[in-house]
């Protein structure tokens, strides 16, 4: 059985839903689309009413349908090294035309089934069907998937159509493309970057716009190296604000729409409002939610924080998480022992296998860096300029601290996960120096393991577990130690 | 009555047994030079249970830990993880232990203990450079035998820098040392200081207090204990148990675990 969804969740998911569905009717309307970065300044593009995508975003549901791995490879096999980003590798083979698709007979035209694919098949006790023969659980046939392949959209799209044969071939081999909306994302007209997230998004966009022949804005937010963003600082960005809104303007050839782009600022400062309140409501104990579930509502923020449904559905869902508290309801499946930061992105491909240990451990995930980073309020374009200057990774170190520890000390966390993210260089780099400041600062312990955002090549189950039990039994002896203490 | 207890530490490289009475008194042990997914572990209780002339029934407690910790069900009563056990030993060998530097096959470990307990640690990043395993292929490109490495290192007279940090890389790098007819002694030495370097970048990050001991089997070799010492300029010390201390920590946790379900 499904589980139940509150009003508040299935809100967001179609806001989510809508923003992909309205890119491909636009693309299909022959209108422009573009893809953007997560912390691109989203009101300017919705200023010009643009439907924009989001490759992070894009890339982090690839790599949760597990069709991260043949995307990456897809893109080492185009030259990109290993070493960048997963997002980064994901998103440049699919602006190259590589997609992730089901694997089926060309005579046929039937799919080719992965025996390994699949879940038990349960009987009606929810029991698994044990095969008598093997001796091993039987697989449910309508969980079977075809086996994943590699295809080109362009190659797909240069193929001959003069019989029927051929027509019936060509079109087949276009359904047969993966089915969830990120692997049926359009194709960008226009691309728009603010390297303010990262510093490998500045070539990732600069390879996309030359791989497409489409024109790029780039708003460049250099690393700040003191907590307070200088008034020099502000005016680096707002001259490149004034800059992509005429490049906007020649791309679009439409005025820039004033009116439109102070309610997109509008909605943009009540989704963050509403994004940070939701966030709070893991400072109670038991949390009504888990961080984990935060991740997910991220998509969100990232691909729709300027439309006023963005702010309306963060707003139900805060109504929700009201509701819950006074009935001491939690969406998180077992009763919170401990409560952590969960530093950095997930791994998305490997889930289920990162819930698993903190799960069977009773460790709740009630603290991430996401609140602070993403719930920016501002009340001028000035404000706006400094607000995009506070990225989790353009801040200096005492900035990106006092964000983490101000989380952890307002959620009451007995511990700190941190994921040395192998896509995430500049996120990971200066995690050893933040654990040790978190062990000093809020006395307790910190536990890092090794693996990646979207390649499940660099994530190892049993290093992580034996780190995440390690990081359990140092809590356990560390709030042993503070009761004997009280006592 | 006295109270039977077992440690079971399923390495990668290893297997190893401490039975102990009354939390207090080892009385058997046992070590197989196989680890996790082998007969090691199997071969090592069998061992162990043998020479005490015992059998599992007789143990009030078993606690498994180590890398193959998971795969004895139906033997051991509970599992905890290494990183627990190896703090937990090394306090009883050493009651004034706040630092555990422990090298395994796989990986290396850093702990910090107050008043016997594991507190924080740090762990390798998946990379085998400074671990057990690095040694282990060194010693077969010098055609050396691994427990030789600490004595042929003391004798070298000359600094010969391996400055690759990866396990792959630096082979080739000692290939080359000896393809110029580099002492094997100075090449031995010169791989300690590289192992105890990264492993010092580890252990400066969770912090050394005093005493600092090591365990695992890469303490047995005198010549990587001196070269760390020397990088962290703290004293060393270690036990001829230093193999066994997962092991025995689990026994530890595991007449702590009986005497606490007892008394409940």
């Amino acid at each position: 059985m499904a589980k139940a969804v509150s009003p508040g969740v299935q809100a967001l998911r179609k806001v989510v839903d809508d923003v992909y569905a309205d890119a491909r009717k636009a693309k299909a309307e022959g209108k422009l689309v573009g893809w953007s970065s997560s912390k691109f300044p989203c009101e300017l593009a919705e200023a010009f009413d643009l439907n924009v995508m989001y490759p992070e975003n894009q890339a982090a549901g690839i790599a949760a349908n597990r069709d991260g791995e043949i995307m990456c490879q897809a893109a080492e096999d185009l030259g990109y090294d290993n070493d960048i980003c997963g997002y980064a590798r994901i998103s440049l083979a699919y602006a190259a035309g590589k997609r992730a698709s089901r694997k089926f007979d060309p005579e046929t035209l039937e799919y080719i089934i992965d025996p390994k694919s699949g879940k038990p098949l349960k009987d009606a006790d929810g029991k698994v069907v044990i095969d008598p023969e093997t001796g091993k659980p039987k697989k449910d046939p309508k969980t079977m998937q075809p086996y994943t392949v590699l295809d080109d959209i362009y190659e797909i799209e240069a193929l001959p159509e003069t019989t029927e044969k051929e027509r019936a071939y060509k079109n087949f081999r276009r359904e047969a493309i993966k089915p969830y909306r990120q692997m049926r994302m359009p194709q960008p007209d226009f691309v728009l970057c603010c390297n303010n997230i990262c510093n490998c998004m500045t070539k990732w966009y600069e390879n996309i716009a030359r791989m497409r022949n489409i024109p790029l804005i780039m708003i460049d937010i250099p690393y700040n190296n003191t907590v307070e963003v200088h008034d020099t600082n502000v005016a680096y960005v707002r001259a490149q604000f004034d800059a992509a809104i005429k490049q906007l303007e020649e791309i679009t050839g439409k005025k820039f729409d004033e009116k439109k782009f102070e309610q997109a600022c509008a909605n943009a400062n009540r989704t963050a409002q509403a994004w940070l309140r939701v966030c709070d409501y893991l400072q109670y104990k038991p949390a009504p939610y888990s961080g984990f579930d935060l991740f997910n509502h991220m998509a969100d923020v990232v691909t729709a924080r300027g439309k006023v449904a963005a702010a309306e559905a963060f707003e139900l869902l805060e109504k929700d998480l009201a509701e819950q508290v006074k009935t001491g309801a939690t969406t998180t499946p077992f009763p919170e022992q401990y409560r952590v930061m969960f530093e950095g992105i997930p791994c998305w491909p490997k889930l289920p296998n990162l819930f698993k240990p903190l799960k069977a451990n009773g460790v709740n995930v009630t603290a991430v860096v996401y609140a602070p980073a993403f719930g920016f309020v501002y009340d001028d374009l000035d404000g706006m300029c400094r607000a995009y200057y506070k990225a989790p990774n353009s801040v200096c170190i005492e900035q990106g601290v006092d964000w983490r520890e101000g989380i952890c000390r307002a959620n009451k966390v007995d511990g700190v996960l941190v994921h040395y993210n192998r896509s995430c260089k500049p996120w990971s780099g200066y995690m050893a120096e933040m654990q040790r400041r978190f062990t000093a600062d809020l006395g307790v312990p910190c536990a890092g393991f090794d693996g990646d955002q979207a390649d499940p090549r660099n994530f190892n189950e049993a290093q992580y577990e034996t780190r995440v039990q390690g990081l359990v039994e140092a809590m356990e002896a560390n709030k042993a130690a503070k009761e004997a203490a009280a006592k | 009555m006295s109270i039977y207890t077992l440690g079971i530490d399923i390495g990668s490289t290893a297997s190893k047994c401490v039975m102990l009475k009354d939390g207090r008194d080892i009385v058997s042990k046992s070590l197989i030079a196989v680890g996790a997914g082998t007969s090691g572990p199997q071969r090592a209780i069998a061992q162990v249970l043998e020479s005490a002339g015992m059998k599992r029934e007789d143990m009030d407690y078993v606690l498994a830990t180590g890398y193959g910790r998971n795969s004895l069900e139906g033997v051991a009563d509970h599992q905890m993880s290494e990183l627990s056990c190896h703090g937990k030993g090394a306090a009883f060998l050493f009651p004034e232990v706040h630092t555990v530097i422990d090298i395994g096959g796989q990986d290396v470990k850093v702990l910090q203990v107050e008043n016997g307990v594991m507190t924080n640690f740090v762990m390798n990043d998946k990379c085998a450079a400074g671990t057990g395993r690095f040694l282990d292929v060194m010693a077969r490109v010098l055609e050396v035998k691994v427990e030789d490495l600490g004595t042929l290192g003391a004798q070298s007279t000359k600094y010969v820098g391996i400055s690759s940090t990866c396990t792959v890389f630096a082979e080739s790098e000692v290939i080359s040392q000896l393809a110029m007819d580099t002492d094997k002694r100075d090449i031995i030495n010169g791989i300690h200081k590289s192992v105890a370097s990264r492993v010092a970048g580890l252990a400066h990050r969770v912090g050394i207090r005093d005493q600092v001991v090591m365990t695992g089997g890469v303490a047995q070799n005198t010549g990587v204990v001196k070269a760390l010492e020397e990088a962290l300029g703290h004293t060393i010390h270690t036990s001829p148990l230093t193999q066994y201390n997962g092991a025995l920590g689990a026994a530890l946790f595991g007449y702590q675990r009986y005497l606490k379900e007892h008394q409940a």
